[in-house]
């Protein structure tokens, strides 16, 4: 019996001495948390995409905490709802959150353009671009190979026909994608209806309708028909201001008139809208 | 003084607890994914290696040894270490919190790893003095670091290489882990024809 004292007591004596000082230091030495963090913290939805600016939603909302002024409605993946949960948090006045949409800026799909070689290399668009611009002939285009598919932390984007296309229902906006795509051709627009520049080639008309049947090649057709003036062929692109259609007269005028198709009317009501309705 | 760089030196090349021990499998293979966070960890493992010697040496040597209680270093040393790494792990938040917040998410892993409890019991069976101990702990140190850093050297290689779909993921990490560690088998010998034999 003594020998399993002599080793349990010690045992057990080292245990408490050691738990003694760990429970003291943490009463000495406890960091003051503040309170509200963890509970803003809940709110965001978590994705870390950082669409709001900061350092994903831990840096959010440690913004929210430390600094009255930081704006409410800067989650853009999490909406109205969230910023109408902040609010209500933190007592201040609700603004709505600016919904967004990523649109791809390329129809380069099979039908309309080809490929310059086969590629068998790593699947990356990143990769790709490397040898030649890309495998399609316009080395504006979308490359195909699904970066910002595979970058999307909501699986909204997909890869159909060599194009990457936005699925609008999953999509909230996050912008996650606009940084992966070496081209560029991602951007955010209002999730409301729109009109869409489909291309983002930057060669001469001519050059341009030798590659794809779909580019824009800066007829300036729509730069004569937009009732807002909100359209300017910059660079043998069009190129929309956006903040001048919401007054559109006759919206959808420059996609009717468009030569070669490239300016379409999306109706890319977002996961955000489709809740509201 | 030759005598502490031979077991620093063998105990970052010949001795390498993940290469040639097989300790600390775990966090080589978990955590080796990013460079940073193989670095971070690796620092903090330095470091808790280098607390966990300094505490439990004199434990063995004035409490364990005298009263005849050899058979329970394993349990002790584990509960010292785990408290320590708490401890330590309260007063960097308080303190630094900056290192805190580098090395905040790999202490906890590191309480319970087998490369931590491996030093110091092996720091014992060997015979050495404190000092010893104390460099032998810190070249474990840096041989985890080393074979952290260049494991995730290797793994992001492999993350643009083209792996057969049946052995992606652990099991090319375990695949590139075995040669990595085969390498190591070359650092043999080369204490004894740098220093003498000594």
């Amino acid at each position: 019996m003594s020998e399993i004292l002599t080793a349990v007591i010690p045992v057990v004596i080292i245990a408490v001495i050691c738990g003694a000082i760990l429970v003291i230091a943490s009463k000495i030495m406890a960091v003051k948390e503040d309170e509200r963090f963890p509970v803003i913290r809940e709110c965001l939805p978590g994705a870390n995409c950082g669409a709001c600016g900061f350092a994903g939603c831990d840096g959010y909302a440690k913004a929210l905490c430390e600094n009255p002024d930081t704006p409410i409605n800067l989650c853009i993946p999490g909406a109205e709802n969230v910023a109408r949960q902040l609010s209500e948090l933190l007592g201040v006045e609700f603004a709505d959150v600016a919904e967004q949409i990523a649109v791809v800026h390329c129809s380069g799909d099979c039908a309309h353009t080809q490929d310059k070689y086969i590629y068998q290399g790593i699947e990356s668009c990143a990769a790709v671009k490397l040898m030649y611009g890309g495998k399609g002939v316009c080395t504006y285009g979308c490359l195909g190979l699904g970066d910002c598919a595979k970058a999307c932390p909501h699986r909204a984007i997909f890869v159909k026909d060599n194009v990457a296309v936005v699925n609008p229902v999953d999509c909230v906006g996050c912008g996650v994608c606009t940084k992966t795509c070496p081209n560029g051709l991602i951007s955010l627009v209002t999730d409301t209806k729109n009109v869409v520049v489909t291309c983002s080639n930057h060669d001469k008309g001519a050059v341009t309708r030798k590659l794809c049947f779909n580019g824009c090649i800066g007829c300036k057709k729509c730069e004569r028909v937009c009732p807002e003036k909100a359209i300017k062929v910059i660079d043998n692109i069009a190129v929309i201001d956006y903040t001048k259609c919401p007054d559109c007269k006759d919206f959808g005028i420059c996609a009717k008139n468009c030569t070669t198709g490239c300016i379409k009317i999306s109706d890319l009501h977002g996961v955000h809208s489709i809740n509201k309705e | 003084m030759t005598n502490f760089i031979i077991i620093l030196l063998s105990a970052v090349f010949i001795n390498n607890y993940v290469l040639s021990k097989f300790l600390g499998i775990c966090p080589f293979l978990g955590v080796s994914k990013k460079l940073d966070s193989a670095a971070g960890m690796s620092l903090a493992v330095i470091f808790v290696m280098l607390m966990a010697t300094a505490v439990t040496f004199p434990i063995q040597k004035y409490l364990l040894e005298p009263n005849g209680l050899e058979y329970l270093q394993t349990i002790v040393f584990i509960l010292v270490i785990a408290s320590l790494v708490q401890l330590v792990e309260i007063v960097l938040k308080k303190y630094i919190p900056s290192l805190h917040k580098s090395l905040g998410v790999y202490l906890p892993l590191i309480t319970t790893n087998c490369a931590v409890l491996g030093v110091t019991i092996l720091n014992i069976d060997a015979g050495y003095n404190f000092a010893e101990a104390m460099v032998n702990a810190l070249g474990s140190g840096l041989g985890f670091f080393l074979a952290m850093v260049m494991f995730s050297g290797v793994r992001s290689t492999m993350e643009t290489s083209d792996i057969p779909e049946s052995f992606k993921g652990l099991p090319i990490t375990l695949i590139a882990a075995s040669i990595t560690s085969l390498s190591f088998m070359g650092f043999g010998g080369i204490i004894e024809n740098l220093f003498g034999g000594a």
